[in-house]
């Protein structure tokens, strides 16, 4: 028998006869110089021996092993014309060659020789071969010919089924190379086959195409609820052999549901209606007695039950079946089979987002807590966290947390961070009480210092700093948690910069005054690293400050050798600086370099970006954007608190040290006093700006501007007016814009009786760090007069163009000699992104089609914030007519929500934007949605808009 | 899709590797050695998805494996598929070695290794499911070896 000789030849290197690594490595060699002197050696061999040496090469390639010949006698089997011979070529090419371009040619010239033989075994061959290997050479061979073979009138059903499979992978490698064309009309008629097969290969390929090109394939649609509905609604018995277990065609009716899952609900009246009988008999059917005990039949049947569930989510349009769908879901978590529970798990994670299953899904969780503390598997585990994640609001979220923390402390180190970055997100983005989101805070801190990275500790001291009225709890927090003998080094770092600003709150307590608490923090500081000890310096000058009373001790530890005279450069500096500030500065000086750090600018939490980054984007922001897309319905308006967005600025433009501070730093202006001060620092423009205790140099220690006025966000949504006054000077603006062009009149009053001399006002775009190679924003102006006499005013020019989005606005710097003295003054320009709106008119249903057409989570940003002005409609509406946008009437189901559309015009791109302002008078409250196809529009306009109201 | 098929047994020796993403042969092995790991260390009656290890795909993959007394069989999927979809269809495949070599073992997908891949041709064609109806899959494998046989009775 020849099997067996093939067997023996295997048998001989299996490794159940080596007892060693060394042995079993030795064999091999043995047997791979035997095999190359038999296919370098004279005799030709015959078709049997290359097959029997092929086969054993390929298993000592399994066996983790090189092999660097035989390919060339591997090709030469595929122009046999024995099947067997042919079969062992391909065989070892699909498993052992990759893309080398001399083979590809010889054997792409085999593969066309099969394809064209018109014999089906053949070509099933050349045709799994294409797609096993699917690379690009191949692609551009055959890319043309199998659509001819997959559509043509007499193939066969098992090479239509292979070429199916094979055009699906040559399309997922080299899109380009797959022309769309006749063929794309036919192949959607594939799935009317009476071969269950090819419906099920065809159902693939029309899914991958179709996610591309949905027009294209949008007649799938009504084809596959036709077939879908013919399979669930037949005997188990009608598709014998495609009946598994009982379960008719089980994966075709998977791939048919994952189809649909492309497309919208079907508009089609009967279509949508045929569709929703099929979901619900497949709801129907799972709430029957099982018709086998096999496990086989139950997963089959589920496999069914979950993938219908995933399109009744997708569609998110029937409450009737969604509410089922929960319920089957529910039943689900408390299944006895682990793999039932872990897929409840995941399914409810995104019905968790929509707006007819929310609070159905939040009545499952005590199951869900109780999955998180007793699941042996910690992929279960995971799941029940992503859950709870999703289905926290702020009913829940206090118990959510701490659930949570408790898992925390025994969660598996694989998933700690992922808990850490979700518990700090909920903690800030529901904290109703500030108290709580600190005590939450440094119990993360506490529990799994170690996993708390950067930007919790960052933001939690933001936070704080923006909040006065959580100084104080959050200075004795710190202060009685440092008590304990072992602190995590974050909480050092959190404890130093919170008592460094906030120390005084608590000071008048003797149990924790000035000398205590620098005590305190003195006792850790020669376990910490490098960078902790640097913020605890400037912790220490900033108590010089604080507490005058400490000075000399705080001298006496500057002064000490272990500071002065460090081997570390950035302490050996900062000691050496605070000391001299300390000694030299007047109490004055030193109250505004140390004075208490301003709040800092409002932006995006960087810890959920960081959440972003670790889950990959779609898992995390799908969720949010659904989210706030589900509350705008659910409450009708904006959420009660002011929680979010609005009052937690995000640490991570500044304290990530992106260079230009994007808002003028509210610090005190530049001080000319500053003589003594130069002496100290040698950077003479941040001189006089309050010091902060941060440690690392990304750490927003000085602001990097000078102060610029803040050029009136009142000029957003109109164009003329007084820009800037003060004793001497007055400036007013006059603007029009069109498209991407836009041009500004400025006119300079010279308020005084004196001339002005060398007069001259400077328009400068500014830079953010990403257009420091390239130009968002041009401005082309002639110089003015130089002389302005007394009480006389001047004009300049300033022609405008955008050339692409931009954030920052440019300044205005006028020079001039008043008197004696020369003056300065920076304001910034007006000149924002929406000055370059186009309103567009369009009717509601195009209005809500766009709308969901950029529902990319990037696509959308979102603000929450309190009413800074009375909240009067015809006020608002004017403001966003003024604001570039067409105000569209009738559009919003809510007549006191006000929505509008345009096209942002730049030189480079045509933005189209959407907006949704919805007032809550109640809450004195805001929520303001814009949706545009460029995220950083969306952005920009969201920021300018919400300074309006 | 279906990135990778690999089957084991209990002491991480691979029995059989099918990729259908490339892979450099080093990294094969890597990705070998980790799912091993990777699903070693789970008791068997708990669910049989995993995330992927670090080599292949991320967030976005899943393992899933079933544990046949000596074998594993693993299949690392992207989310396009379904979970309990493809754990039917590794009993499927399994099944059909079954009914090939009349109570398939390790041994068997040793030494006959080549059937054995030409059997999961029959189930799974670059990563997508080609046919799951057993009796079809069978029948083609029949029709193979009566070729075989042919031919093998011309040589004499």
């Amino acid at each position: 028998n020849k099997n067996s000789c093939v067997e023996a030849g295997i048998r001989g290197i299996c490794v159940g006869r080596c007892k060693s690594k060394e042995a079993e490595i030795k064999r091999i060699n043995k047997e791979l110089a035997n095999i190359r002197s038999k296919f370098k050696g004279d005799k030709a061999l015959d078709g049997y021996s290359k097959k029997k040496y092929v086969c054993k090469l390929l298993f000592i390639f399994l066996l983790g092993h090189d092999i660097d010949f035989g390919h060339m006698e591997a090709v030469n089997l595929l122009s046999s014309n024995r099947y067997t011979e042919k079969q062992i070529g391909y065989l070892f090419i699909s498993v052992l060659v990759n893309s080398n371009s001399e083979l590809i040619r010889l054997i792409n010239n085999a593969i066309k020789n099969d394809l064209a033989s018109r014999n089906p075994t053949f070509m099933g061959l050349a045709l799994h071969c294409i797609a096993n290997v699917g690379s690009r050479e191949m692609a551009e061979a055959f890319a043309g010919e199998v659509p001819k073979i997959l559509v043509a009138g007499d193939t066969m059903d098992s090479v239509k089924q292979s070429a199916a499979l094979c055009l699906l992978r040559l399309y997922r490698t080299s899109p380009d190379l797959v022309p769309m064309g006749d063929w794309t009309s036919r192949v959607v008629h594939l799935l009317n086959d009476q071969h269950l097969g090819v419906v099920t290969a065809a159902t693939s390929l029309i899914t991958t195409l179709a996610q591309k090109n949905p027009e294209e394939f949008k007649t799938s649609v009504s084809l596959a609820v036709s077939r879908l509905s013919r399979i669930v609604t037949s005997a188990s018995t009608d598709l014998q052999d495609y009946t598994y277990y009982f379960v008719p065609a089980p994966w075709l009716s998977v791939k048919l549901l994952r189809l649909l899952q492309c497309y919208p609900p079907p508009e089609d009246p009967a279509v949508r209606g045929r569709l929703t009988e099929c979901l619900e008999t497949i709801l129907n059917k799972a709430q029957e007695p099982p018709k086998s005990k096999k496990v086989q039949h139950s997963n089959a049947k589920n496999a069914v039950l979950f993938e219908a569930i995933s399109l009744i989510i997708h569609h998110d349009s029937e409450p009737n079946l969604l509410v089922r769908a929960c319920n089957q879901l529910g039943q689900f978590l408390q299944h006895r089979e682990t793999n039932l529970r872990y897929l409840a798990l995941e399914s409810m994670c995104t019905l968790a987002s929509s707006e007819f299953s929310h609070e159905a899904v939040k009545t499952h969780i005590d199951t869900v807590i109780n999955a998180l503390k007793t699941e042996r598997d910690v992929s279960v585990r995971q799941r029940a966290v992503d859950l709870l994640y999703a289905m926290c609001d702020r009913s829940n979220a206090q118990q959510i947390v701490a659930e949570m923390l408790s898992y925390l402390e025994t969660a598996d180190y694989s998933i700690r961070e992922e808990i850490v970055l979700k518990v700090a997100i909920l903690a800030e983005k529901y904290a109703v009480d500030y108290a709580w989101y600190v005590d939450t805070i440094l119990n993360l801190i506490r529990i799994a210092g170690d996993y708390v990275s950067e930007e919790v500790w960052y933001r939690v001291i933001q936070i704080v700093i923006n909040r006065d009225d959580v100084q104080g709890y959050a200075a004795k927090t710190v202060f009685e948690a440092l008590q304990a003998p072992a602190c995590h080094e974050n909480l050092v770092k959190v404890g130093g910069y919170i008592l460094g600003e906030f120390g005084n709150l608590i000071a008048g307590d003797p149990r924790s005054s000035p000398l205590v608490q620098f005590n305190l923090l003195h006792s850790k500081f020669h376990l910490c690293s490098v960078p902790t000890r640097a913020l605890l310096l400037s912790t220490y000058i900033k108590f010089v400050n604080l507490f005058p009373e400490v000075k000399p001790t705080i001298q006496d530890v500057l002064r000490g050798d272990s500071q002065l005279r460090n081997a570390d450069v950035e302490l050996q500096q900062r000691a050496v600086e605070y000391l001299r500030l300390s000694t030299v500065a007047s109490t004055d000086i030193l109250a505004t370099v140390l004075e208490e750090m301003p709040p800092f600018p409002e932006r995006e939490s960087s810890i959920l970006a960081k959440l972003k980054k670790k889950k990959g984007p779609s898992t995390v922001t799908d969720l949010e954007d659904t989210k706030r897309e589900r509350s705008v319905d659910v409450n009708g308006g904006p959420e009660p608190a002011p929680a979010s967005a609005s009052s937690t600025p995000s640490p991570s433009a500044d304290l990530l040290g992106l260079g230009a501070a994007p808002a003028a730093p509210t610090g005190p202006p530049p001080s000319s006093g500053g003589g003594l001060l130069v002496d100290v620092f040698s950077d003479s423009a941040s001189a006089a700006a309050p010091l902060a205790p941060g440690s690392e140099d990304n750490f927003r220690a000085f602001p990097k501007h000078p102060r610029i006025s803040a050029g009136g966000s009142e000029f957003v949504c109109k164009n003329n007016g007084v820009l800037f006054e003060n004793q001497l000077l007055q400036i007013g603006l006059k603007s029009e814009f069109r498209q991407n062009l836009g041009r500004m009149f400025i006119f300079y009053g010279n308020k005084t009786s004196t001339q002005f001399l060398n007069f001259t006002p400077t328009p400068v775009p500014r830079c953010g760090l990403d257009s420091l190679t390239r130009t968002h924003l041009n401005l082309q102006t002639k110089p003015v007069d130089p002389t302005v006499d007394g009480g006389a005013q001047v004009q300049q020019v300033v022609n405008i163009e955008c050339v692409s989005d931009f954030t920052e606005a440019p300044v205005l710097n006028i020079q001039f000699r008043y008197g004696g003295t020369f003056q300065n003054v920076s304001v910034q320009l007006p000149i924002t992104l929406n000055k370059f709106f186009q309103p567009t008119e369009m009717s509601s249903q195009d209005f809500f089609q766009r709308w969901k057409q950029l529902s990319n989570p990037q696509q959308e940003v979102q603000n929450i914030f309190k009413a800074k002005h009375p909240m009067d409609t015809e006020i608002t509406k004017a403001k966003i007519i003024g604001f570039g946008s067409a105000l569209l009437e009738e559009v919003d189901p809510n007549p006191a929500n006000f929505v509008g559309a345009g096209i942002i015009h730049t030189k480079t791109s045509q933005t189209g934007c959407l907006l949704r302002l919805e007032p809550n008078l109640q809450a004195q409250m805001y929520r303001l949605t814009l949706r545009t196809s460029k995220e950083t529009v969306s952005q920009r306009l969201c920021e300018l808009l919400s300074q309006q109201f | 899709m279906i990135q990778a098929i690999l089957v084991f047994n209990n002491h991480g020796k691979p029995r059989l590797v099918r990729f259908y993403q490339h892979f450099p042969e080093e990294i094969q092995q890597q990705i070998v050695r980790e799912t091993f790991h990777l699903v070693l260390k789970r008791d068997d009656n708990i669910c049989n998805f995993l995330e992927g290890g670090s080599l292949i795909g991320g967030s976005d993959y899943k393992l899933i494996y079933r544990h046949y007394a000596t074998l594993y069989f693993v299949f690392c999927v992207d989310s396009s598929e379904s979970e309990l979809g493809i754990l039917d269809l590794i009993q499927v495949f399994v099944e059909t070695l079954d009914k090939c070599f009349e109570n398939v073992c390790e041994l068997d997908l040793i030494f006959h290794m080549d059937k054995v891949h030409y059997i999961l041709q029959e189930v799974v064609m670059g990563g997508m499911v080609l046919e799951t109806n057993m009796n079809e899959i069978v029948a083609q494998i029949e029709a193979q070896n009566r070729l075989e046989k042919s031919e093998g009775g011309a040589l004499g």
